[in-house]
């Protein structure tokens, strides 16, 4: 009890001590004196250095959040062969764990593409998930009208579609009447959502929208590189 | 430092030896034995206790959920299935936490309807208001989050869905999803990360952002239910003479709505914990399948009313931005209620008809766009849901006026309800 009272006591001489020391080196003019736009300066010149290191610290922070360099390889894009495509034939690739259609075209069945528009729910895919000159494209909804790519996920609940390419035939199908005048296209087994040979969706089906297309590109006249827009500068 | 020596005695034993080197009895006295707090606090007030209440629970469950769950995705939805029946008690735990996160947003929501009902947020305790919007703001993400960790179907499409709103922001939309998202879809990447939000970094903002909203509390003083401030008539030791000590009155008081709220959620935990899929999703009882949608994407109940309102806003100029903006705007619209809030006075027992009506179609408004965000986008739902997301924002911008002319009852002196 008595120690903590002398401590305590210590202390104070010694806080008493300190203040008079320091008084003392400062000439009692001079304390009048004191320069406060340089410590300003000086102030906000220190706050402005260090907040331009926190910003350059924080890079490596912000970035760590970035796809990972595995995540990127996994997501790279896919290139596919589609030379031995015959009309009418279809391939399934598999991009960042979606699969993939593409799919060759006649020109018939291109030619054709625009003559039902008014049966379909968004025939200028205006409400779709696609890159601009996909869109751009109209009915054909590609960049070549010979071949097709798109995502083979069912808007309504991501089922995958069925390819049923045959014009005017409603049987190819097991099971199922997809009815006169079949312009040719996906029919979606789980739910019966029906989507022309462009992706487009039937009015009143279950699945809201168009198939989503993936950007893509070709690199000479018959290879897809699906998930770029322009093939790299370098190649 | 020294005066509160002095006021602390010389203190005996280990007390006396703990307050010479850490202002304890001074931190009891001043913020607890000797906090005055206004008489006449009524049910409304247990709200804020409660929330601390479970907090703690939350940071306790949370920390022994940590222990045997795994923040990945091959294994978060086994080591889930795991905890509930493999870990002696694991179910209890897990339900505790789980019900204990909706138990958070239902005291939340009344709690900040008592400010709005007795004009808590009104000067002098703004910055206690927007310690406490930025509290809910935190405990949004704090759930958001903590709901993906399961990794159950629901868990995985409402990340997807709530992650691809940033996307529709114009330009930087896109890679500021992968950004988020550390990957092209929600992945191992994504998981790994909200654990480590959840459980690191957003409850430290919330341990903060409490103490700062307690120390706002303390240093204003707390407001009552005449709006009136207690410090306006003080005894001649300067102590409010409406005012009584926190503890031991209100500690005992909010004990009592703590055993309340005990039963109610021992009930939930029990009995049950899923809630009729309220409290938690029947598809999230399923493994995270990022080629199956289930049938109908709703979030948890807490964000029903904000992701009604994201709803209700029609894509126009080809992009769907604008519903992302309103429902930012449905939060943001809060911090700046203490400013909109023109009134000559606090509580909404002085005034007029027209606060006391706005505020009942504010509180059926945000019901009702609870309701709509639970339901498929369809029938009545989505103009169900136009009309209350204005009434929503009609409460908030219309309030600098009809607050100025809404007539108002004679504020009372002192607190009423008692002799």
């Amino acid at each position: 009890m008595s120690n903590d009272r002398v401590d305590r006591g210590a202390h104070g001489v010694l806080h008493t001590a300190a203040v008079t020391a320091g008084e003392s080196l400062l000439p009692v003019e001079g304390v009048e004196e004191v320069d406060h736009s340089r410590r300003h300066l000086l102030t906000a010149a220190t706050v402005g250095i260090g907040a331009v290191g926190v910003a350059f610290a924080a890079v490596p922070f912000i970035a760590s959040w970035e796809p990972s360099a595995r995540a990127k390889a996994l997501g790279a894009p896919v290139s596919v062969d589609a030379s031995k495509l015959e009309d009418g034939q279809m391939l399934k690739v598999a991009y960042r764990g979606q699969p993939v259609f593409v799919i060759r075209r006649s020109k018939s069945v291109v030619a054709a593409l625009g003559n039902h528009d008014d049966l379909l729910a968004d025939p200028k895919s205006e409400d779709s998930v696609q890159p601009d000159y996909i869109k751009a494209s109209g009915a054909d909804r590609s960049r070549t009208p010979d071949y097709w790519v798109g995502y083979a996920v069912c808007t309504h609940l991501g089922c995958s579609p069925l390819g049923a390419f045959e014009p005017n035939n409603p049987y190819q199908v097991q099971g199922t009447d997809l009815g006169q005048n079949w312009p040719g296209g996906f029919y979606c087994p789980c739910h019966g959502s029906k989507y022309d040979i462009s992706g487009r969706v039937f009015k009143s089906m279950p699945a809201p929208k168009n198939l989503p297309i993936p950007s893509y590109t070709f690199s000479g006249d018959a290879r897809i590189v699906i998930g770029e827009d322009e093939l790299p500068k370098s190649s | 430092m020294a005066a509160a020596h002095e006021s602390a005695g010389p203190g005996k034993g280990l007390l006396g030896w703990i307050d010479r080197r850490f202002p304890l009895s001074v931190l009891w006295r001043s913020q607890v034995s000797e906090y005055y707090a206004p008489k006449n606090f009524n049910f409304w007030y247990y709200f804020g206790s409660l929330a601390l209440f479970i907090l703690v629970n939350q940071l306790v469950t949370g920390i022994f959920l940590t222990m045997s769950y795994k923040p990945s995705a091959a294994e978060a939805f086994s080591s889930i299935e795991y905890i509930m029946r493999d870990v002696s008690w694991g179910w209890l735990i897990r339900y505790m936490h789980s019900t204990g996160a909706s138990a958070f947003f239902i005291v939340i929501y009344l709690h900040m309807f008592r400010a709005l009902l007795y004009g808590s947020h009104r000067k002098p305790r703004e910055l206690l208001w927007i310690f406490g919007c930025l509290l809910f703001l935190v405990l949004m993400a704090e759930g958001f989050m903590g709901y993906v960790l399961p990794w159950g179907n629901m868990s995985f499409w409402g990340a997807q869905v709530i992650t691809s709103l940033f996307g529709s922001i114009p330009v930087i939309g896109g890679g500021l999803v992968d950004w988020i998202r550390g990957d092209y879809v929600i992945a191992d990447a994504t998981l790994n990360r909200f654990f480590a939000l959840h459980v690191a970094a957003l409850p430290l903002a919330l341990i903060f952002l409490v103490i700062a909203h307690l120390m706002a509390l303390h240093e204003v003083g707390s407001n009552n239910p005449d709006g009136i401030e207690i410090h306006d008539h003080n005894d001649a030791q300067g102590r409010p003479l409406d005012g009584i000590p926190f503890h031991p009155y209100y500690t005992v008081k909010d004990l009592v709505g703590v055993m309340g709220f005990l039963v109610l959620f021992g009930a939930v935990i029990f009995f049950a914990p899923t809630l009729g899929g309220l409290f938690l999703e029947s598809p999230n009882f399923a493994p995270a399948n990022p080629l199956q949608t289930p049938p109908h994407i709703a979030p948890v109940w807490y964000f029903t009313p904000f992701y009604a309102m994201l709803r209700a806003v029609p894509s126009f100029w080809g992009t769907q931005v604008w519903g992302v903006l309103v429902m930012g705007a449905s939060i943001l619209v809060l911090f700046f209620v203490p400013w909109l809030d023109r009134s000559p006075v606090a509580s909404v027992r002085y005034r007029g008809p027209i606060y006391k009506v706005m505020l009942a179609i504010f509180v059926v408004a945000f019901v009702i766009l609870a309701i709509c965000g639970l339901k498929p986008p369809a029938g009545i739902y989505p103009e169900l849901a136009k009309v209350c997301t204005v009434l929503y924002f009609a409460f908030f911008l219309l309030m600098p006026w009809y607050t100025r002319i809404d007539r108002v009852k004679p504020v009372p002196e002192r607190v009423t309800g008692h002799e």
